[in-house]
C-alpha cells in the first residue's frame, strides 16, 4: 500500500509539471521531442533494471549521453538536428533492445509505478517542485524569444540561457517519466495534456496553468482507473489524456 | 552653424565590420547620428541593412567603433514581426505588453494613441485578432509605451496596405515631434525616405552614401547601391 501511495503522490508532482512544461514544448513546436529524448533512456533504464539501481539516474545518464552525441555529430556535420536525433535514437534504442532483460521489457516499455520507492517520490517532490519554478520564471522570457529572438536580445534577455535551462528541464522531466509512463509515452504526457489546455485558453496564464491541472487530473485519472482494471498505468494516463483532448476539441476556439 | 551641428551626436559609428561566418556582411562603415534625427536606411536585399541594426544593438560581434551616448534607452522592432506569429500563441495583448508595463491605464493611454480605441476588453484580445493596419499600429504602441529615446524599426511597414502605411508613418512622425525621439528607418520606399527622413544612409555592404535625401539621392548614387538603374517618380505623403 505504501508503495502505491509513493507511486501517486510521484505522478501527480511529475505529472504536473510534464504538462506545465508542455505547454512551452507545444508553443515551440517541440512536442514530439519527448517521444525520441524518452527513447534515449532506453540503454540507462536497461542497465538500472539489471544492476538494480534507480531508473531515473538511469535514464538521466542515458538521455545526457544521447543529447551529448547528437550535439557532437552535429559539430561534424551540416545534417539537420532532427536527421541526427533519428540516427542517435534509432542506434540508441537497438543497443537498449540487445541487453534489455525481457523479463523488464514491460516495465521499461510502458512503465511501472509499483516499482517506485519513498526515495524516488522524495526526488519527484523536490526535482518537480524546482523544476516548476525554475519554468515558471523563465516561461515569459522563453515566449518573447519565441516570437521573435531579435525583439527578446534588444530588451537584453540572454537567448541562448534560456534555452539551455529549457533543453536541460525538458530533459530531466522526461527521464523522471520514464519510471512511470515507459520509454514509449514520454511524449504523450507532455504533449496532451497542454494540446487540451489550448484547446480551452485565451491567454499564457489560462493556459500554462489549465496544462499543469489537466497533467495532474490525467495522471490521478489514470491511476484509479489503474487501481480499478490492474492495467498498466503509463497507458491509462496516456489514454485519459487523449479523452481529454477529445474533450476540448468540442471548445476548441 | 547649420541645424545639424548644433545638435548633440547620439551615436557615432567609426569603421564599423561585421563577419557573419565567413562572410563579410558590413566593411568599414561610418557616420554619426543626432538626436532627433530620422535616418532612412536603404539598399538592396542583402546589403547588410538588417546587420547594421543588429550591430547597433550589440546582439551580434562587430569590429570598429560603436558609441552611443550614455543613458540611452533603445527599442527596437525586428523585421517579420507578423501577426500570424501570434496565431498560435495563446497570448492576450495585456500579457504582450507585460514584457515592458502591468500598468494597464497605460497600456490603454497608449494603445488610444495609436487610434486603438477600446475598453478594457481590448486588453483580453489576442494580437493577432487585429487587421494588419491595427497589428502594426499595436506594435508601434508596444515600442513606444516604455519611453525610448531612439527607435531602430527594421522595414516595419512589410504586408500592410498603403492606406495603412501612411497612417503608421503619420504617426510614426507625430511621437517623433512630441517625444523628441531619434529613428532608424529600415526601408525599401524611397517615399518614405523622401517624405519622413532628415538623413539617409546608403548601403551595400559598404558606405554608399550619406546625407539628407534631396541631396545625395541622385539617378548615379541609387544605380551605385542598388547596381541597377532606379526609376524614382516622387508623389507627395498626405
Amino acid at each position: 500500500m505504501e508503495q502505491i501511495i509513493f507511486g501517486l503522490v510521484t505522478i501527480i508532482f511529475v505529472s504536473g509539471v510534464a504538462g506545465y512544461l508542455g505547454s512551452l514544448m507545444i508553443t515551440k513546436r517541440m512536442a514530439l521531442v519527448g517521444g525520441p529524448l524518452g527513447h534515449l533512456a532506453l540503454p540507462g533504464v536497461a542497465l538500472a533494471l539489471i544492476y538494480r539501481f534507480g531508473i531515473f539516474p538511469g535514464a538521466m545518464l542515458s538521455i545526457g549521453a544521447g543529447a551529448l552525441l547528437i550535439w557532437v555529430f552535429s559539430l561534424r556535420t551540416k545534417l539537420p538536428l532532427e536527421a541526427l536525433t533519428a540516427i542517435v535514437f534509432a542506434s540508441v534504442v537497438s543497443i537498449g533492445f540487445l541487453f534489455l532483460p525481457l523479463e523488464h521489457a514491460e516495465q521499461a516499455l510502458i512503465g511501472d509505478i509499483t516499482q517506485i520507492n519513498f526515495f524516488d517520490a522524495l526526488l519527484a517532490i523536490f526535482l518537480s517542485t524546482a523544476l516548476f519554478l525554475i519554468i515558471r520564471k523563465i516561461y515569459p522570457l522563453v515566449i518573447l524569444s519565441e516570437i521573435s529572438e531579435d525583439l527578446a536580445k534588444s530588451l537584453l534577455i540572454n537567448v541562448k540561457k534560456y534555452t539551455l535551462i529549457y533543453l536541460v528541464s525538458v530533459a530531466l522531466v522526461t527521464a523522471m517519466e520514464v519510471k512511470f509512463v515507459g520509454i514509449l509515452l514520454t511524449a504523450g504526457l507532455i504533449a496532451i495534456p497542454a494540446a487540451a489546455s489550448r484547446n480551452f485558453s485565451r491567454n499564457l496564464t489560462q493556459y500554462s496553468n489549465l496544462s499543469l491541472i489537466f497533467g495532474i487530473l490525467c495522471s490521478v485519472s489514470g491511476f484509479l482507473l489503474f487501481r480499478i482494471t490492474n492495467l498498466p498505468i503509463g497507458p491509462l494516463i496516456i489514454l485519459t489524456s487523449f479523452i481529454l483532448f477529445l474533450i476540448s476539441l468540442i471548445f476548441s476556439r | 552653424m547649420a541645424v545639424r551641428e548644433m545638435r548633440e551626436t547620439i551615436l557615432k559609428v567609426e569603421n564599423l565590420s561585421v563577419k557573419l561566418g565567413k562572410e563579410i556582411v558590413i566593411k568599414n562603415l561610418s557616420f554619426d547620428v543626432r538626436r532627433g534625427e530620422i535616418l532612412t536606411i536603404i539598399g538592396p536585399n542583402g546589403a547588410g541593412k538588417t546587420t547594421l541594426l543588429r550591430a547597433l544593438l550589440g546582439i551580434i560581434p562587430h569590429d570598429g567603433r560603436l558609441e552611443w551616448k550614455e543613458r540611452i534607452k533603445i527599442n527596437y522592432l525586428p523585421q517579420r514581426m507578423s501577426k500570424e506569429k501570434f496565431n498560435f500563441l495563446p497570448i492576450s495583448i495585456r500579457e504582450f505588453f507585460r514584457f515592458k508595463t502591468r500598468s494597464e491605464e497605460k497600456i490603454l493611454r497608449m494603445l488610444e494613441e495609436v487610434g486603438l480605441k477600446g475598453d478594457g476588453n481590448i486588453l483580453k484580445k489576442n494580437p493577432s485578432s487585429f487587421s494588419s493596419g491595427q497589428f502594426q499600429r499595436m506594435l508601434l504602441a508596444w515600442v513606444l509605451i516604455d519611453d525610448p529615446d531612439v527607435l531602430l524599426l527594421d522595414e516595419p511597414m512589410s504586408g500592410i496596405d498603403i492606406e495603412g502605411e501612411t497612417t503608421i508613418y503619420s504617426l510614426l512622425k507625430k511621437f517623433w515631434k512630441k517625444r523628441k525621439l531619434t529613428v532608424f528607418l529600415v526601408t525599401h520606399d524611397l517615399n518614405v525616405v523622401y517624405g519622413y527622413s532628415t538623413n539617409c544612409l546608403c548601403i551595400n555592404k559598404i558606405k554608399s552614401c550619406f546625407g539628407r535625401p534631396k541631396k545625395i539621392l541622385t539617378s548615379k548614387s541609387l544605380q551605385d547601391v542598388y547596381g541597377t538603374r532606379i526609376k524614382f517618380y516622387k508623389h507627395t505623403h498626405r
